[in-house]
């Protein structure tokens, strides 16, 4: 049988892409080892080439940042001596993604090739397996996916699993080198990156899981191949997901060239005509209806366009008459509680501004409270060990400024109708445990 | 010449407790926010004295929670 290589893109182009989600269908479960190597032939063996080729291929980061995956690889290899750790990060941490839970329950060796050859290719003796303690399903396929590679007498570098407290800010790097040492899965003030001094002060690569899942794909097929869809700069597909105001909320694959109103269209649509989206979650940025369909989905032009990017591939669509500056309070309420509680500014910053964006949410603003908004978001960017506070402002001052029409129904004290209206996902409870 | 290093003055803000003593030995470099804890200017320091109160402001702070990072010019990434 031919390797299940998807269809070259279409004359147009492919708004839903088939990749790492290829194979058998979803409601088969979670993908063998057995038919995971029919299905694709056994991996190569990973080395100095491989890193080349990814840095031809253009692959970038999917856990949030969009780093250039090779530049990492490259310095963790050049800092290795033999001693690196590499780090599957399946945390998950955002409340709006479900992709790494789907990848890794249905896709897990994928993302356990990639690991290993990562840790080929960097000169690593161990790989860590990160994941929540909470996602149960995804916990259960992944102990079964270690145990058909040990059975079958792979010839790997042995994973650990490291289970975290379900924690918005888990997943950041220093939080995931500091629990998989030992400690609390709580940010760290660092000089050095993970990738010279991480886990037990070895050099570390801590990728997201879908980009290990990527890596397996590009071994294989190279990178030529890899570029067939996506931009120049955001080459490939990437998983999305999907939520709030559509008809069929979910995880896809979607091609990173692709505008969001094709995606839409291929799946469904929206449920009622949007009045905005969240695009890159909880540490995103807001954007108003009338951008919704053209919306790139690449780092460069989303960039370029709204001052932000897809984040770990999330799009959450807000229902008519749904309010943006409502959702974003709740958002930055969350994350305000979410904070690890040990930099001054954000613990001090994002109370604070839940404080006043609360009072402005229900349309009772005291005197002079939108001016404080404005003038904390400026005073906590950047000043947290992570970017906790970056992320939690960066999503307030999108809100503010797409729907700044709106705000002034909230600022002149009239009541929004938005407060009741059902569609959009709401934050979850705040977690109390680090470990 | 220029120097072969920057020295840019920095704060743990996991360390930091916001006691604010470094705002006034050095407020060439550090504000405080309106929670009382340091903001520092990201630019290195040329200046000779400036240098004297950061180095003053690092060894007065309680919580040992401010650095100066000796960065290498690109002066030196050429050399």
């Amino acid at each position: 049988m031919a390797m299940n290589l998807p269809a070259a893109p279409s004359a147009a182009y492919t708004p839903v892409g088939w990749r790492l989600m290829a194979g058998p269908a979803f409601d088969t479960g979670c993908e063998r080892l057995e038919d995971h190597e029919q299905r694709l032939k056994r991996r190569p063996a990973g080395g100095p080439w491989l890193i080349e080729v990814i840095a031809r291929s253009g692959l970038r980061g999917r856990g949030g940042a969009w780093f250039p995956t090779a530049r990492k690889w490259s310095a963790a290899a050049a800092a290795s001596q033999g001693n690196a750790v590499v780090v599957i990060n399946g945390s998950e941490g955002e409340p709006l993604s479900s992709k790494d839970r789907t990848l890794l329950s249905l896709r897990p060796h994928l993302v356990l090739d990639g690991a290993a050859l990562a840790a080929e290719s960097i000169g690593a003796t161990e790989v860590v397996l990160y994941l929540s303690r909470d996602s149960r399903g995804t916990n259960g396929a992944v102990e079964r996916a270690l145990e058909e590679r040990r059975r079958a007498g792979l010839q790997e570098a042995p994973i650990k699993v490291v289970r975290t407290a379900h924690r918005y800010i888990a997943g950041e790097s220093s939080a995931v080198v500091n629990r998989a040492s030992g400690g609390p899965s709580k940010p760290m003030f660092t000089l050095q990156r993970a990738t010279e001094k991480g886990v037990d002060d070895r050099p570390t690569l801590v990728q997201n899981a879908e980009t290990m899942a990527h890596v397996a794909t590009i071994a294989r097929y190279g990178s030529d191949w890899f570029r067939k869809l996506g931009t120049a700069q955001s080459p490939g597909s990437t998983l999305l997901t999907l939520c709030g105001n559509v008809r069929q909320p979910g995880v896809y694959e979607v091609d990173l060239g692709a505008r969001l109103g094709s995606v839409l269209d291929a799946v469904g649509g929206t449920v009622t005509p949007p009045a905005g989206a969240l695009v890159g979650g909880y540490f995103g940025t807001w954007v108003a209806p009338q951008a919704l369909a053209g919306l790139p989905l690449d780092a460069e032009r989303l960039r370029a366009e709204h001052g932000g990017s897809l984040g770990c591939g999330i799009v959450a669509v807000l229902p008519r008459d749904g309010c943006g500056i409502v959702e974003s309070t709740r958002i930055l309420t969350y994350l305000a509680a979410e904070t690890s509680g040990q930099c001054g500014p954000c613990v001090n910053g994002l109370a604070a501004l839940s404080e006043a964006m609360e009072r402005i949410a229900s349309s009772a603003p005291q005197p002079g409270d939108l001016e404080r908004v404005h003038r904390w978001i400026g005073m906590v960017r950047g000043r947290g060990a992570c970017h906790h506070p970056d992320g939690a402002v960066g999503q307030l001052a999108g809100a503010l400024s797409a729907f700044s029409e709106h705000l002034g129904l909230h600022m002149s004290g009239r009541a929004c109708p938005g407060h009741d209206v059902a569609g959009f996902p709401p934050p979850p409870p705040s977690g109390d445990r680090w470990r | 010449m220029s120097e072969l290093v920057q020295r840019k003055l920095r704060v743990n803000p996991i360390l930091c407790d916001g006691y604010g003593y470094c705002a006034e030995i050095v407020p060439e470099r550090i504000a405080l926010d309106d929670w009382g804890f340091p903001i520092v200017a990201a630019e290195s320091i040329e200046d000779e004295e400036v240098l004297g109160h950061a180095r003053r402001a690092v060894g007065t702070c309680p919580r040992l929670a401010l650095l100066i990072e000796e960065v290498p010019s690109r002066l030196t990434e050429r050399a």
